[in-house]
């Protein structure tokens, strides 16, 4: 029962972050709703016993996509700051 | 007019699947999946070449695929190819973005925040430990979860630690790109023993020993470390990439 | 339930895809796309009450139900190739900021004509 719980809990928090990532208007919050939503994706990955795949995906969700991401908001930025 | 449109695309898509999906014969529901259907079974039993035994941890010896982990198994010994074709993948586009933005003369990008020297000196503490958790990874790949893809991002974790809390820092880009070619080829130059001294391409040519061991399953931990060191390597090149512009 | 929400997440995906016009957003809804998928594919391995695919000395490999190991060797290329392809498309739209200034197609292609 606890389980079900969970995966129920999981589900609607990933349906609703994916909404809130495709529909904001700020590209940092963009970029760090995507981060939580690979994070939810790790969770959702342990309660279906993947062990392998959760690690591999906390290491690239969280530490290497997140981190390109910023690094190209962030070449944005300067270049304007420039001019 | 394009809003809505794609809008009742995608929900009729959804539907589709979902309508295609549910009440198929073909399709088990979700938390049924029987592998002993399956030919995953063949894989977890070790008997795809026949030969069926019971396998026990800590005693079966010179199994037909020597690693405890089965997904492992999967990976670097009878998929092995296909684990080749994603070490191509990442290498091509390894190669992409150094093509993309590369410059003759780089430095560091300037950036509107100077780390103090309490972040810069404080994170090489942090360093270490990430080092030695990504290594580990690695050589236990064929015992607990992990192997060589977590383990070499997870090096790369640790330089970009370095990149972010240092205003001036920057790798031996030449030293990495050789260190990635070499580990690149030889998981090749593996492959090409295995075809050209013995049965095929990419078998295990060592003897697989007692599962659970340390030192057991063949070649399968050279194989994860060529591809921890590959993979690391790459990935810190593609932040460096990231992180420098042209200049003096 | 999880694969429902699997299915919700690639069709947010692929919508995303459709309508944006910043090419960040475009590279960031293919990435959603890529994590729906990836849950669903590990959902259909998936049997209630399993253990995960190692082998461990309480148990040997014919007394327990493991979990189907097949979709989970498939998913962890698939992650991997995932990074790949968002390295090589960020790097691409770096390159799009450094020439154009924006990075809105609709106003690069004004420019243009």
């Amino acid at each position: 029962m606890l389980n079900n719980l969970v995966e129920i809990v999981i589900s609607i928090l990933l349906v609703v972050l994916a909404l809130l990532a495709t529909s904001s208007k700020s590209m940092m919050k963009t970029v760090m709703f995507l981060s939580a939503l690979s994070m939810l994706a790790v969770v959702a990955f342990v309660i279906m016993q993947a062990p392998d795949v959760a690690v591999t995906e906390a290491v690239i969700g969280s530490g290497l996509v997140t981190s390109l991401f910023v690094f190209t908001l962030l070449s944005a930025r300067k270049v304007v700051g420039k001019q | 007019m394009k809003q809505i449109l794609s809008l009742m695309l995608v929900t009729v898509l959804g539907l589709l699947i979902i309508v295609s999906l549910d009440g198929n014969p073909l399709y088990v529901d979700y938390g049924d999946a029987q592998a002993a259907n399956r030919i995953s079974t063949r894989f977890i039993r070790r008997d795809v070449n026949g030969g069926n035994q019971a396998v026990w941890f800590g005693v079966s010896e010179d199994l037909e695929s020597g690693p405890a982990n089965i997904v492992t198994a999967i990976v670097a010994d009878y998929r092995s190819f296909d684990t080749l074709g994603e070490v191509t993948v990442l290498f091509v586009s390894s190669l992409g973005v150094a093509l993309l933005l590369g410059t003759l003369t780089t430095k560091r990008m300037e950036l509107e925040f100077h780390p103090n020297f309490m972040l810069r000196v404080g994170s090489r503490a942090l360093f270490g430990i990430i080092l030695m958790t990504g290594v580990y990874i690695i050589l236990h790949g064929h015992l607990t979860p992990g192997g060589g893809f977590p383990g070499g991002t997870m090096i790369a974790s640790s330089i970009l630690l370095l990149y972010l809390s240092d205003d001036q820092f920057r790798t031996k880009v030449k030293s990495f790109k050789v260190l990635e070619s070499i580990a690149g080829s030889l998981y090749v130059v593996l492959g090409l023993v295995g075809l050209f001294a013995f049965d095929y391409f990419l078998v295990n040519f060592l003897d697989n020993g007692v599962l659970g061991e340390l030192f057991s399953a063949g070649i399968i931990p050279i194989v994860y470390v060529l591809i921890g060191l590959k993979v690391g390597s790459e990935i810190s090149g593609i932040i460096d990439h990231f992180l420098t512009e042209e200049g003096a | 339930m999880l694969q429902y929400a699997a299915i919700a997440l690639m069709m947010i995906g692929l919508y995303g895809l459709l309508i944006n016009r910043n090419v960040i957003k475009i590279i960031l809804s293919l990435n959603v796309l890529e994590i729906g998928l990836n849950i669903f594919i590990i959902s259909v391995g998936f049997k209630t009450g399993g253990i995960a695919p190692i082998l461990t000395s309480q148990y040997d490999n014919s007394a327990v139900a493991f979990v189907d190991p097949l979709p989970q060797a498939l998913v962890l290329t698939a992650i991997v190739i995932g990074v790949g392809t968002t390295a090589l498309g960020l790097a691409l739209a770096k390159n799009i900021y450094a020439k154009y200034g924006t990075f809105d197609l609709d106003e690069i292609k004004e420019g243009q004509v």
